[in-house]
């Protein structure tokens, strides 16, 4: 699967450059060559549910999802079908011009349902701005997720409420608040585990090995999971890593796997084991969840500018919603009224978020000076008046007339 | 209780007092442990709190800010030192996006209580990266809070102020007055940690510094004296915010003010003075607010530092000219 994607993208991206200079060939040879060492290392995928739905045994994982039921694949492909539509939701909403900006996580279901299934309540969780599905899986409502991409605020949840941190848009900067965090479980004596999501071009940043570092250094019960989705905007894995990027966990003294990222189930066991190693003292551990950004990075971005078709209609085959779909159908866990029933519920989920958008307040002008300290500033609050007098200098116009 | 103890002893003082106080103080650095910093500024704490209190990080800034903010959202009050002034970029986008903006991102609903205490300034003698002064660059970040002691007393009581505040605090330490006693009551109640103090009174002029130069205007105000003139000596204590209200009290009284501080003039907080002074003072001032710092050129070697760094002479100069006007 891996190889295929890989060899797949390869001639495309060179025919893409059409400069046809003697850099052009220069970058071919390199990408080849780089692809064809990258094939020879490329690891087997922790996988059990094909993408034709058929369920396959793994030894080692297999004991982590032993004892789920069918009602818990139904709660998982419900979780994975109203995320999807919560998205599609949020997307139309950008293009209708009700939010200024959305990054959809189309494509990547299953390494977040798998995943934020996997957590206890007491786990905390450190997102990037992508983590719709996973903050579904804490409780958090998806409305509460478009007051930042509207501009109503920078947040918009208390993320003590659900042990889900805000959206952070510095790429990997929250690697090393998890990892903060999760020292900080270890001094307290817990036994709870914190897990981090990032994604294959926050791989290459320093606060990424920084935190990969400080965990091992303190053995941290923190998971990175990173969703490899091919893309960090235009940069293809390609560009962030020359080796697996699971295998970067070594170098640092703890152990990493690569799973299939549109395997809900696969993620789900994997993410089960690495919070029980986090747990039992182990330290932390590295998911690198192999899976395919379907949309846009944003929806500010064109991918149509720097990848095919063709590679995207390969990964649609691979689709996380589908794969489970089938599985429930062939093993009977589900019959249609379950499949109609969620698509009501999916279209319901539809409006609630689109009205609840709509009736999103402006936020008062005030909430400028609001919350940039704990403790006051005197220069904020000198500001605030000059404001609330220019402010009331409107009102008195008004007045006037 | 008053004993006569160095600047660094002080803060050593004080840091064990809080981890003593709360358990929810932690002490994060390179070297802070069984070296005790390369100040000693933390000696001994290690022995006496533990490795878990007094945390030897890897050699990682921004890793070493990052994981003060995670343990500030699982409720701790990290300590973290940044080992010299020129070594905290990296870890400057940790203390800019993420640390300044917490609290105002999660609309009050969780703070960052966080230190980050910094050795600044020169007249060490150092090599590059080692004497700088980067304040400004702090200070033009809302949501932090930066303060700077010059004697042992404050050196003391603002680090307890610091840590007990739910804001971070950027915690610039001169490290050229490390060495200097001063009396430092343990059971005094200081005043506000964000307050400036006369230092000396006066009625010709106003020298306005802070950290390392506030022992400067000090000896400036001497010489001056001898030439009989009157400055008065204000320490600001705090960069942000500034005691506008006690720069413009002292200025209104004596019409001319002359800030000084290490770093480069440019765009410093002398400017920033300068300015809001001249809007609040305007009728009252005799003569233009001038400053005197470092040059718009890198920190320079050792054996020129001299020439970079705000002297007596320099500081007269700035002065006089103030008085012709």
């Amino acid at each position: 699967m891996t190889v295929e994607s890989t060899a797949a993208r390869t001639p495309r991206r060179s025919a893409g450059n059409k400069a046809g200079t003697t850099g052009t060939k220069r970058t071919t040879s390199t990408t080849k060559k780089a692809a064809g060492a990258r094939k020879s290392a490329e690891p087997a995928l922790v996988q059990l549910l094909t993408p034709e739905g058929e369920r396959v045994k793994n030894a080692e994982f297999d004991k982590y999802v032993a004892d789920i039921t069918a009602e818990d694949l139904r709660g998982l492909y419900r979780d994975m079908v109203l995320t999807r539509r919560f998205d599609a939701e949020a997307t139309a909403l950008q293009r209708q011009g009700e939010l200024g900006l959305w990054a959809s996580l189309l494509g990547q279901e299953a390494a977040q349902i798998g995943s934020g299934r996997a957590l206890r309540d007491d786990d905390y969780v450190f997102p990037t701005y992508r983590e719709h599905g996973v903050a579904w899986c804490r409780g958090v409502d998806p409305t509460n997720l478009l007051g930042m991409f509207r501009g109503v605020n920078n947040g918009g949840w208390d993320p003590n409420g659900n042990n889900f941190h805000l959206y952070t848009i510095v790429i990997g900067s929250q690697t090393l608040h998890a990892t903060g965090y999760a020292m900080g479980i270890t001094k307290d004596g817990a036994d709870s585990a914190v897990i981090a999501y990032f994604g294959d071009g926050a791989s290459s940043q320093g606060d990424v090995a920084e935190a990969f570092t400080f965990s091992a250094v303190y053995n941290a019960p923190v998971v990175f999971f990173c969703q490899n989705n091919q893309w960090a905007i235009s940069e293809p894995t390609e560009k962030q890593s020359r080796v697996p990027l699971y295998q970067r966990a070594q170098g640092f003294g703890f152990p990493g796997v690569r799973v299939d990222g549109n395997d809900v189930l696969a993620n789900l066991a994997v993410t089960q084991w690495a919070l029980e190693r986090a747990r039992a003292g182990e330290g932390p551990t590295l998911v690198e969840a192999f899976t395919y950004r379907m949309g846009a990075h944003t929806t500010s971005d064109d991918p149509t500018r720097y990848r095919g078709d063709e590679e995207r209609l390969a990964w649609e085959a691979k689709d996380p919603i589908l794969r489970l779909r089938r599985y429930l159908e062939a093993s009977n866990h589900a019959d249609e009224g379950f499949f109609a029933e969620l698509e009501t519920e999916s279209e319901a989920l539809g409006k609630r978020v689109r009205e609840a958008v709509r009736a999103m307040p402006d936020p008062d002008h005030f909430a400028i000076f609001e919350n940039v300290y704990a403790d006051g500033h005197a220069l904020v609050d000198e500001e605030r008046a000059q404001f609330a007098a220019y402010q009331a200098s409107f009102a008195d116009e008004d007045g006037g007339k | 209780m008053a004993e006569k103890m160095a600047l660094a002893k002080a803060i050593n003082e004080s840091l064990r007092r809080a981890l003593d106080a709360d358990p929810k103080v932690v002490v994060m650095g390179e070297d802070v442990g069984k070296l005790g910093g390369v100040f000693r500024v933390t000696d001994g704490l290690q022995k006496d709190f533990g490795e878990s209190r007094v945390i030897d990080t890897p050699l990682a800034e921004s890793g070493i800010v990052g994981t003060a903010i995670g343990l500030a959202l699982r409720g701790y009050r990290p300590v973290v030192e940044i080992q010299f002034d020129g070594f905290v970029f990296p870890a400057y986008d940790q203390i800019v996006t993420q640390l300044a903006k917490m609290h105002a991102r999660a609309l009050g609903k969780v703070k960052m209580p966080v230190v980050v205490r910094i050795p600044y300034g020169g007249g060490i003698g150092a090599v590059e990266h080692h004497s700088e002064s980067p304040e400004a660059l702090f200070a033009h970040v809302a949501g932090l809070k930066i303060v700077s002691p010059s004697n042992a007393s404050d050196a003391y009581w603002m680090m307890q102020q610091a840590i007990q505040s739910d804001d971070p605090v950027i915690f610039f330490e001169p490290k050229r007055r490390y060495w200097d006693k001063g009396e430092v009551d343990t059971e005094a109640i200081p005043g506000p940690l964000h307050a400036a103090r006369v230092v000396r009174e006066g009625t010709d002029l106003t020298l306005a510094a802070y950290g390392p130069m506030v022992k400067l205007c000090q000896e400036v105000a001497d010489a001056a004296a001898e030439e009989g003139r009157s400055l008065e000596v204000l320490d600001l204590r705090s960069v942000s915010p500034i005691d506008f209200d006690a720069v413009q009290a002292s200025v209104e009284k004596t019409r001319r003010l002359v800030v000084v501080h290490e770093a480069p003039v440019f765009f410093g907080s002398g400017a920033e003075i300068a300015a809001r002074i001249t809007e609040r003072c305007f009728y009252h001032l005799e003569a233009p607010v001038l400053r005197v710092g470092g040059y718009h050129a890198p920190y320079p070697p050792a054996r020129l530092e001299e020439s970079y760094l705000p002297d007596l002479d320099r500081v007269l100069d700035a002065v006089d000219r103030s008085l012709a006007y």
